[in-house]
Formats: C-alpha cells, structure tokens, sequence
C-alpha cells in the first residue's frame, strides 16, 4: 500500500516519478504548501521567474527543445492569470506542457475569494484538458493522467488546479504505474489502405511537393522525412512549425510557404499535382486564399489530430495516425513497390527544371546596404557562424520572420518560435526554457525591440541561474510587422507603431549585470557576433537597423499564395 | 454544400465541467446548438447528451471530430447519418382554459392524444410529446386559444434496432 501523505508531497512525487528535474513559477498564498516541499527536496530545481508569463513560456521553451514536458507553478488569481498567454502559446503550437495552479480552498470556491478565478474556466479553450481536483484521494490519479494526456496523442498544455485545502489534506499516495482512459484513445498507427493509396498518387505524379510541419518535430519524424524525400526525390517545403524537420540547407528544400514564404515554396504548392501534406494543419498564413491554395492537387494529409484534416482544406487521402509511424509505413510501401531513387530522378526531373527557374528567378534576397545593417544581414552572418549548431528562439513579427527565411535550420527543435499564437514576449523566456533544458549548448533570442521589452523582467531569472543566453535586438525603433502592413495597406498612417521612449538596452544589460553591446554599422556585424558567441555570460546584443526594411517576399492577408510582393 | 440538422448521441463522462467543454467547443468554435438534452445512464459514470445541430457536410464532420477530440467524451453516434431513427420532443403548454374554449381544447387534446397535467379555473396545462412537426402542430392549433407559457425539453434520438449506444 501507499504512503500516507499531504497532497502537496503527492505533487512533488509525482514530478519525481514522471522524471521531472526543472520547474519555472512563482510562489503566492495558495501554491505555499507545494513551495514547502519543494524546499525540503534537492531533485528538483526550481526556477523562479520574474512573471508568471515567463514560466508559462519557459516551461514551453523548455519542451520545445528537449521534447520532454514542461512544468510551470503559480499560484491563484493573478498568479493562474498570468500564465494564460503561456497556456494559449503551447496550446496553437501542441506543445507538452504541465501547468500546476494553486487554488483557494475548496469551501470558498465560487465565493470570490481573495485571489479566486475561475481557472479551469479560464483556461479550458487552450488547454488540451484540464482538472480541478477537489478530493485529495483523486490527486495521485489526476497528475498521472495530466502528464500523460499532455504527452500523447496530439500533445498539448494540461492545467491542474489545486485547491489549498487539498494540497495539506492526507492520503494514501498509490501512483499508477499506467493509466488508461476509456474517454481518450489517440490513433498512432495509420491505415495500411490509406498509406497505399497516397504512395498510388505520388508515384504516379509528375509534380509532387513534400510539406511538413510541427507534427514531424513532435514525433521525431525528420529522419524519415529525409529519407522519403532523397528517395522519392520530392522537393520539401516546411511550414514556420516545421523548419528543422528537414535540413534547410539540403538541395531539396525549397524553405517555407505562405505569407512570408519563398517564391518557389508558393510557386511549387501552386502547381503541384500531388501535395503530400505531414503533421501540418493549412493554416490561413500557409494557405493565404483557401481556394487558390494548391488548386491542381491531391492532397494527402497525415495527422495524428482528425480534426486537423478536412478542417480548412479538402483532402483526398487523409491519413489519421502519427506521423513517424506513417511515414515509416510508406516508406515500407515504397520499398515493397521497388522504384529506385534513378526512376524518381529521371520521373521528376522536368519538375525540377521548373522549380530551378523559380529558384533563380527570385531567390530570397535584400539589398546590401554598406551605410546600415540589414538585418537579413545579421541572420544570414549567424548562420554562417554557428552552421546550424544553436537553437534559435526568437519572439514575434520581422525579427521572427527573417530569421525563419534566412537562417537555415537544419535540425529539429532548434527553433522555438510561437507559430500558431504569435505571441510577442515569448522568445525570451522560452530561450530561458531551452537553455535550461540544453545547458552546454547555444541559446539565442532574436527578438525585436518591441517585442524583448514585453518580457524583459526575465533578465533577472537569467541571471539567477547564470544562463548564457545571446539576446540579438534588430532594433528598427519600431513595431516593425504592423509598421510594414500600415505602409502596404494603410498608406503610411504609422498608427501607434513609433515609441517615443526606447530604453538604453546595453544599460539595462549591465543593470542586470549582463553584458551589453550595441553595433550600428555593417562592417561590425561579424566581428561582434562572433565576439559575443564566446563570451559565457548573458549578453544583449542591440543591432540597430535600416528603420523602414520590410519582409519580403509577402502575400497580402487574403489573397492567393501566388501574389506576392516581391521585395 | 446544403445545410442539414444532425441530431448527435453523445456519451460523456459525468464529470463537473464536461458540459461546459461541449457547450464552450460549440460557442468558441461558431458551431450551432440547436437543442441540447442531458441526463444520466445507467451506466452513473457517464452522461447522454442529445444535441442538434446544424451545418454543411464538412462543418458536421467537424463538430463530430471536435466533440470527439474532448478528452471527456467517450463516444459521439450521428443518430441521423443513416435515417433509421426515432426523435421525441416533450412540451408542457399552459394555455388559457375559460368557459368558451375549453370544448376546443378537450377537441384538440383528444385528436392528438395530449395529456393535461395540471387544471385551474382558468388554465390547463397540457403534456404534448412527439417528433418536432407535431409539437409545432399542437402549439398552432393552441395559439388562438391564448397560450400563456411554453416549456420544450429539446429532442431526443435513438437510432432504430441494435445499433443504439
């Protein structure tokens, strides 16, 4: 039989049993009791964050770059509230990650109580399931079944909500060594009939593109898709979610679609003939104008979330199941069906004359300018520098999407970006997550100075645990993605996008105690950054950039994936 | 694509906030609820639920694929994907019941073979179960007799022969 103990040293067992070694969050009244036990373990390292948003989001940076769930603590009220940005963040993106919330105690529930919410309402549209755990007897099976619905299936943030009384109230701790849920029963393995009749089509295409998305980094596809792709000789394109899921520098891959997408990456989807579409979900910034959207093709689409497929695209050959299993499963269909790489070479061949020309007709480019950095400029030199061998985070707007189109990942979970939400402040605390999780590797931020300053208050947890994090600033002085959609689409009315006060960032560095830099001239670029990669400290790295640069190329919200504007 | 109403049989676990995931999905997501009826099983653990709704073919398969992806619900049947179903509605009607017409109301309550429940001087308050057309029947034929108040339970399904849940 189990021990007898408080639901608080339930909570932490359970994190020891489910292998969890880093947790980020805040301590408040309502979380004490499991703040108590985390002081009397070593097992555990808890990092306290400066805002609850941080937490939220470093557990999800965390995830994102280990593959393992991450774990965020805060307590009632504002400190549940907090976290909902993170929640929402890991929910659009299907990242694993546990949220443990402190509760007022259950009598005074619905009482508005000091620093009450309604948590599990809140948070129950972004969350993929939640509990409120109201019978200590029930806490035991409650964080196995959290763990483990945020682990499989499509995975996903899950909140557990805990009510103080139940954290000190006593019971026998019996921690189930499986669970099963009658309720919830994920579809892995792909229909064979299914997977027979997408290699039918692809074999039989002449124009065929390979799109993958964040589904083939959540289930460690990408040495599968490499393998279909050098067999079958198809052109890869990965969505902001999938980049690293196929290397960026492989000959085959034609970068990402969409809104900021390549030319050829649009050109290619707009007339391909077999679209064979991995753990990607079309969404509006893929698709641009739904029905001008891969309009001569069949589409095949695997996805272990049913509701994925058919939900904003119709699709010939779907394919429920995860994504590794089912590739592994074509590529047994392919080997069975003995068409060597030379037929696939010679079949496609045509194909790939076109997509060259599309290539050299409008490469991703800018203009070099030798007065002020380009900060295309400043990826494309990361790149040349670390090959690769870092993990990007990077926050959201222009920052976000120069990094997708110029830096080439070429592994999976080396970027962490928030895709689905777009949620600006989450590079940094994310980076937070993924260097805590990755402790001898490369971390940086790319961020924007909009953007760094939503959750700057993170320095301090940086700092704290001696992270040495590379914070690059492409410092335009302005919001720069609305800033472009204003000069497109608004006739230049800069509405809001200008602040009139832009902190010193290399102070704010050194008032953290970190290291601050600013450059402003091309000729510094690489000489700088390859400075700060040596340097083992938090550095902050501010680049001030051409103000107006814009990212190109760019299909206009709503219109076809082929209209782009190009540069 | 047409739109046509889908009458769902949905089993969920009988646990607090699973109605609410349902009714949220539905809302968060722009689907509609036409009606909805809960109600235990006799299996206490799980909960029925009947809910109609509307949509094209592929925002149907949707709102299946949806309620489905609920951690909390354990089965969703499309009671009228394949025709063969019986559908119920319950009402309680209160109508004006006075000397001139209660002759038409007894009339009427015998054609449809309504029951009445409740009677006072000057009201009744008349039991009509049967599929929506006759409902909407019994509530037009009572109209002109002053109908004071109405409460529906909302529809409930059941596909014919074996293949219930």
């Amino acid at each position: 039989m189990g021990k007898i103990m408080t639901g608080a040293q339930m909570v932490v067992e359970a994190l020891k049993r489910e292998g969890v070694e880093v947790i980020f969050g805040y301590p408040g009244g309502a979380i004490i009791d499991i703040y108590d036990e985390l002081y009397k373990t070593d097992s555990i390292h808890h990092v306290l964050v400066r805002h609850e948003q941080g937490a939220a989001h470093a557990a999800d940076g965390f995830a994102r770059s280990t593959g393992k769930i991450g774990v965020a603590l805060a307590t009632s009220g504002p400190g549940a509230t907090n976290t909902v940005t993170g929640i929402a963040t890991a929910y659009m993106d299907s990242i694993p990650i546990v949220v443990l919330t402190g509760q007022v105690p259950t009598k005074l529930i619905g009482n508005d109580a000091f620093q009450e919410v309604d948590t599990t309402g809140i948070t129950r549209p972004i969350t993929k399931h939640n509990f409120l755990v109201k019978r200590v007897e029930d806490l035991p099976r409650v964080l196995k079944a959290a763990f483990y619905i945020a682990r499989t299936g499509r995975p996903g943030p899950v909140l557990v909500d805990l009510p103080k009384d139940v954290q000190q109230a006593k019971a026998e701790f019996d921690y189930p060594e499986e669970i099963r849920l009658r309720s919830y029963n994920p579809t892995y393995e792909p229909h064979i009939k299914q997977i027979e009749k997408a290699y039918q089509l692809l074999e039989k295409a002449e124009r065929p593109v390979l799109l993958i998305g964040g589904g083939v980094i959540a289930s460690g596809a990408s040495s599968e898709v490499l393998e279909l792709a050098e067999r079958l000789n198809l052109p890869v394109i990965m969505t902001l979610m999938g980049l690293g899921g196929f290397p960026g520098d492989h000959e085959q891959s034609l970068g990402m679609p969409g809104m900021h997408g390549t030319y050829y990456a649009n050109m290619a989807i707009a007339n391909c003939d077999v679209l064979l579409a991995v753990g990607a979900r079309f969404d509006d910034r893929v698709t641009g104008r739904v029905d001008a959207f891969a309009p001569y093709a069949k589409i095949i689409h695997i996805d272990i979330d049913p509701t994925s497929i058919q939900k904003n695209v119709k699709v010939d050959v779907p394919i429920v199941g995860d994504c590794k299993r089912a590739l592994a499963r074509l590529l047994e269909v392919v080997k069975e069906a003995g068409k060597n790489k030379k037929y696939f070479k010679e079949r496609f061949k045509e194909w790939w004359e076109q997509i060259d020309i599309w290539k050299r007709r409008y490469p991703l480019s800018y203009k070099y300018d030798p007065n002020v950095i380009k900060p295309q400029f400043v990826i494309e030199k990361l790149y040349e520098l670390t090959q690769g061998n870092a993990i990007i985070c990077t926050e959201v707007g222009q920052n976000q999407m120069w990094t997708a189109q110029f830096y080439k990942f070429k592994y999976p979970r080396t970027l962490i970006t928030s895709g689905g939400l777009g949620t600006m402040g989450f590079g940094f605390p994310a980076a937070i997550g993924a260097q805590m999780g990755n402790p001898g590797k490369l971390v940086i931020d790319i961020a924007g100075d909009g953007s760094i300053q939503m959750n700057i208050q993170e320095l301090a947890t940086a700092m704290d645990q001696r992270l040495p994090i590379k914070i690059i600033i492409l410092n335009n002085g302005y919001l720069g993605m609305v800033r472009q959609w204003q000069e497109l689409f608004y006739e230049r009315r800069y509405s809001a996008v200008k602040f009139a006060t832009i902190p010193d960032f290399v102070k704010i560095a050194e008032a953290y105690g970190a290291v601050g830099l600013r450059i402003t001239k091309p000729e510094e670029v690489e000489p700088t950054l390859k400075q700060i990669l040596t340097i083992d400290k938090l550095v902050i790295l501010d680049v001030i950039i051409a103000p107006e640069e814009g990212v190109f190329p760019m299909v206009p919200a709503g219109k076809a994936t082929t209209e782009m504007i190009l540069v | 694509m047409s739109e046509r109403k889908c009458t769902l049989s949905v089993l969920v676990e009988n646990t607090p906030g699973a109605l609410a995931r349902i009714a949220g999905l539905f809302s968060g997501r722009g689907f509609n609820i036409d009606s909805l009826c809960v109600a235990e099983t006799l299996d206490p653990t799980l909960s029925h639920l009947t809910l109609v709704t509307r949509g094209d073919d592929q925002i149907i398969e949707q709102i299946i694929k949806q309620l489905r992806r609920l951690i909390d619900v354990y089965k969703v049947v499309d009671v009228t994907e394949e025709g063969d179903y019986v559908e119920r509605e319950m009402a309680l009607i209160k109508v004006r019941a006075e000397k001139e017409n209660r002759e038409e109301i007894f009339r009427i309550c015998e054609i449809f073979r309504l029951k009445i429940v409740d009677v006072t001087p000057r009201t009744y308050i008349i039991e009509v179960t049967g599929d929506k057309d006759k409902l909407e029947a019994v509530i037009e034929l009572l109209q002109p007799m002053g109908i004071k108040e109405i409460v529906r339970t909302g529809t409930i399904a059941m596909k014919r022969e074996k293949k219930n849940i």
